[in-house]
């Protein structure tokens, strides 16, 4: 990895070359590696060295972006150059006030010398760990193990100079018999926090309770969603328009909403980037402090994420919620949170007289972002519930739904939460029982 | 270069490879887009690295870096032995390799001019060209055009003896109106969805798009479509344009045949296959006239290429013949497993990547009727144009598709438009629904870049040649 002053170096000197009214740089470099298996053996075990050195340069209200993996001097100034081509043809944009200036950070601990240096012997050992449970079992497991460090360095002309580094293990597995599956996953800074036991455990279980499922008919039923299915819907829920790049070009759910009640009011969701509870990040791609943001509080929609660029025209802050530039998608919210509520997972399944427990979703997409239409499918671990107990696995189901309807009708929400991987960083949820969700198709298995 | 490489090669076997090979790749790409008469993004990028891909102790390992001098290819070198050997520990078979003659060769994507050639100037007025027409529609609230380029110059060397250099050139382009008004938004984009149409091809593939051309049609329906009537639920006729009918060859068709996939190793991300190796030979997956071939030799297909990563040629190879599923796409891994051939279907995303099964073109051979027979042939049913969304489950069974448009046929001809309209279905039942497939005049190889596979995640570019084809008895409307 390279030092926090070689990337403090490489930034300052690629400023001091530009020429460009205003001049942003980005540099990130990772060293990760991945140990993936299947039929209880590892079959892909890769490790990767990288970096990306990206310049966006603003001449007369003109953005040029180039970036660059070679660090050398000479491609260092050819990316600037080619940069400062760009902007000299692009038009100027007169929503372009300014790039952020530097403001003061929270401290943030990220990194995990455990995790930075994990061998691939290390993670072998723990795979041997899940590959022994399935044998055990007379079940087959399959899932990915990646370890990995990663440095981002954002510098600019007004003042910014953040450089943070940070660590991430990351643990997938689906535990599969004939006809059945079950999965579990972990994410944590330090992955001597990860308990290898408790992951299989939770696979295998669900693999074996759902042995020889039974098909049943589509249709609205009660459904108990675990929390890496609440958190695949809140992650499409989020990319639909939490963001004020959508939110402004009136293609967001939120658009003219603020201020009014969009879900139930047992609902709270906010992003919080510097939470201990998340993965996050002190800050965003532009070297802006993460903020708190509240987006829906109590059921109604309160507010939305900013970067400079949209934030300046409304003439308010940015909540530190850049994506790497150039970028077409906007603002982003990175660290979702789902507000908790008092119950166990068990005591939602006993209070259901009938309904569906859904592990995860697979595939999900959006049809409709203004109406919050998604569809997807359910996978590993999908469950008949009847008269409060967890009845038989059952043949997974199509469903086309929306979302706010579906915040709309929760009966209740899990005490405990946990960390789920979303697009462009985490988020926190508990399980929820929804009402009338809408199972609209079967497959066969 | 080449003392480089080869001392890479020397030194994966010194730590104990009975295989190695090393891709070496310079990426180069350009994108370019235009919003609401501004530019929205211009990226210029460049990528270079390498990856060592070893077989130690019958197991896999890689170790990839972006810094390119003779230590780190030693260091990386060794890593991959040590990753190898770390896989070894936890294996219940050995690798072996199907055997390919060792290539030395040079491939080059056809071009006539190199996008990168073109100066930006000419790049933005075609783009601003067309994105000003989409504007003129006021209820265009969202109006786009945009480029990408991308030039991947390569070597492969193993420890066979292979040596193959490869510059493959992509070009792409394409318009999108967004209409929103009255509580709805209505999308249209032309050639396709997802950022239009892509090749293998230079600059002058962008010449034959027509974005100017097809801009005030693609303004005119996204408004249209504000005020249209919303597709009926109900079981029905449906007939799918070429471009949507790529992504239901991609989803449905393409990716089961994945040999990896059937062999359980993509389980953890993608899923599996419904097509086990007992239907080989046995499915009848489709009616009598589906016929399917994946093929990278076809010229300007987004999935062209000379040579796979693992150094195989590129082929053409049945997929499904007269309806019945007779092929998969494998590697040399899968086809010595498997006791077939290696039908040169193993790609990487970059340096930073090992290669896996990929689609190459998959492709729904023609058949005979116009478009506008198809049509008058047709008494009661629905035609869909454009992918909006796309969602199949994890054996590829159960899917289901939204456009960005419909319209009804009635009698023979098309008459009102529909919006919002999806479809489902499962994979095999639709298939043998197919009862017409249009002829060559409207056969289109239909680029998809963004194909998503593995872990970490790999985005690769393939292609799906198709004309307008016939389902009966189909889901529509779903959800309502």
């Amino acid at each position: 990895m390279m030092t926090r002053k070689e990337i403090e170096e490489i930034m300052k000197k690629t400023l001091e070359l530009s020429t460009a009214d205003q001049t942003e740089v980005l540099l990130i470099n990772q060293k990760s590696a991945l140990t993936r298996f299947a039929n209880n053996q590892i079959h892909q075990n890769v490790s990767e060295k990288n970096a990306r050195l990206s310049i966006r340069v603003i001449k007369d209200k003109k953005t040029g972006t180039a970036s660059t993996n070679i660090l050398s001097k000479k491609s260092v100034e050819g990316a600037l150059k080619k940069a400062l081509e760009i902007a000299d043809n692009a038009s100027p944009d007169p929503d372009f006030k300014s790039l952020p200036k530097n403001k003061e950070l929270k401290e943030m601990d990220l990194f995990s010398k455990n995790t930075a240096n994990y061998l691939p012997i290390d993670r072998a050992k723990n795979v041997a760990v899940i590959i022994s449970r399935a044998n055990r079992d007379k079940l087959t497991a399959a899932g990915a193990f990646s370890t990995g460090a990663l440095t981002i360095g954002i510098a600019n002309s007004l003042g910014v100079l953040k450089v943070a580094t940070l660590t991430e293990a990351d643990v997938n597995t689906i535990f599969m018999s004939q006809n059945s599956s079950g999965y579990a996953d972990y994410y944590a800074k330090d992955v001597k926090e990860i308990d290898f036991h408790k992951l299989v455990n939770s696979a295998a279980e669900k693999a074996l309770k759902s042995v020889d499922p039974i098909a049943i008919q589509p249709g609205r039923y009660t459904v108990i969603l675990e929390p890496a299915a609440v958190a695949d819907m809140l992650m499409y829920l989020a990319f639909c328009g939490f963001g004020a790049l959508a939110y402004q070009e009136e293609r967001s759910f939120m658009s003219e909403k603020l201020g009014q009640k969009i879900t139930g009011e047992n609902i709270t969701i906010w992003d919080d980037g510097t939470s201990s509870d998340t993965l996050g990040l002190p800050f965003d791609f532009e070297g802006v402090p993460k903020q708190k943001v509240i987006l829906i509080e109590d059921g109604v929609a309160k507010n939305i994420v900013y970067d400079s660029y949209t934030a300046h025209k409304e003439d308010k802050k940015s909540t530190g919620h850049a994506l790497p530039a150039p970028n077409v998608y906007g603002p982003q919210p990175s660290n979702l949170f789902l507000k908790n509520g008092g119950y166990s997972t068990k005591e939602m399944v006993s209070s259901t007289k009938k309904g569906i427990l859904v592990t995860r979703f697979h595939y999900t997409n959006i049809e409709d972002p203004l109406k919050t239409m998604l569809t997807g499918m359910t996978r590993d671990g999908t469950f008949l519930i009847e008269d409060g107990e967890i009845a038989c696995g059952v043949k997974n189901l199509r469903f086309t739904q929306n979302i706010l309807e579906a915040l709309s009708n929760v009966e209740m929400v899990s005490e405990k939460t946990e960390l789920k991987q979303a697009f462009f960083g985490f988020c926190r949820t508990p399980a929820l029982k929804i009402s009338k969700f809408n199972f609209t198709g079967a497959t066969e298995f | 270069m080449q003392e480089l490489i080869n001392f890479g090669l020397e030194t994966a076997k010194n730590y104990g490879a009975a295989y190695a090979d090393i891709r070496l790749i310079r990426f180069k790409t350009q994108s370019i887009s235009v919003k609401n008469g501004k530019v929205e993004e211009i990226l210029d990028s460049e990528n270079y690295g390498f990856g060592v891909r070893s077989l130690a102790n019958n197991s896999w390992g890689f170790a990839s870096s972006f810094v390119t001098s003779k230590k780190e290819i030693q260091k990386m070198a060794a890593l991959s032995c040590d990753i190898a050997k770390a896989s070894a520990s936890l294996k219940n078979k050995d690798v072996i390799l199907s055997p390919v003659e060792a290539i030395k060769e040079r491939y080059e994507t056809p071009i006539l001019i190199d996008p990168f050639a073109i100066s930006l100037e000419e790049k933005l007025s075609i783009l601003y060209e067309a994105e000003e027409i989409l504007r003129k529609k006021s209820d265009v609230k969202i109006s786009q055009s945009s480029m990408n380029f991308i030039l991947k110059d390569q070597i492969f060397a193993s420890t066979e003896g292979a040596w193959i250099e490869q510059k493959i050139t992509i070009s792409g382009a394409g318009i999108e109106a967004t209409a929103i008004g009255e509580g709805d938004m209505q999308i249209r984009s032309y050639p396709n969805s997802h950022g239009g149409q892509f090749a293998t091809a230079g600059y002058e593939f962008i010449d034959t798009l027509g974005l100017k051309d097809n801009a005030q049609r693609v303004a005119e329906e996204a408004v249209a479509l504000l005020k249209a009537k919303e597709c009926p639920s109900k079981t029905t006729t449906l007939i799918l344009d070429g471009s949507q009918l790529a992504l239901q060859i991609h989803e449905s068709i393409g990716h089961p045949t994945e040999l990896d996939r059937v062999l359980g190793t993509e389980v953890s991300l993608a899923g599996t296959s419904f097509l086990t190796p007992d239907k080989l030979n046995h499915l009848k997956i489709g009616s009598d006239m589906v016929n399917i071939t994946a093929d990278a030799t076809i010229p300007q297909g987004l999935g062209t290429f000379g040579y796979d990563d693992e150094g195989v040629p590129a082929q053409k190879v049945n997929i499904v013949k007269d309806g019945i599923f007779v092929g998969y796409i494998n590697s040399r891994e899968t086809a010595a497993e498997t006791g077939q051939s290696p039908n040169g279907a193993m790609r990487a995303d970059g340096w930073n990547r090992i290669p896996l099964i990929r689609m190459t073109n998959i492709n729904l051979l023609p058949g005979e009727p116009s478009f506008e027979e198809l049509i008058a042939d047709t008494k009661d049913g629905i035609y869909l144009e454009t992918n909006k969304s796309w969602s199949i489950d994890d054996k590829r069974l159960n899917f289901q598709f939204g456009t960005e448009i419909g319209w009804e046929i009635k009698n023979g001809k098309i008459k009102r438009m529909l919006k919002n309209p999806n479809y489902t279905g499962i994979t095999p039942e639709f298939w043998n629904s197919c009862d017409a497939i249009a002829g060559e005049d409207t056969w289109v190889v239909w680029g998809t870049p963004n194909c998503g596979k593995g872990e970490p995640m790999q985005v690769i570019q393939t292609g799906h040649g198709a004309s307008p084809a016939r389902f009966r008895g189909i889901q529509v409307g779903v959800g309502r």
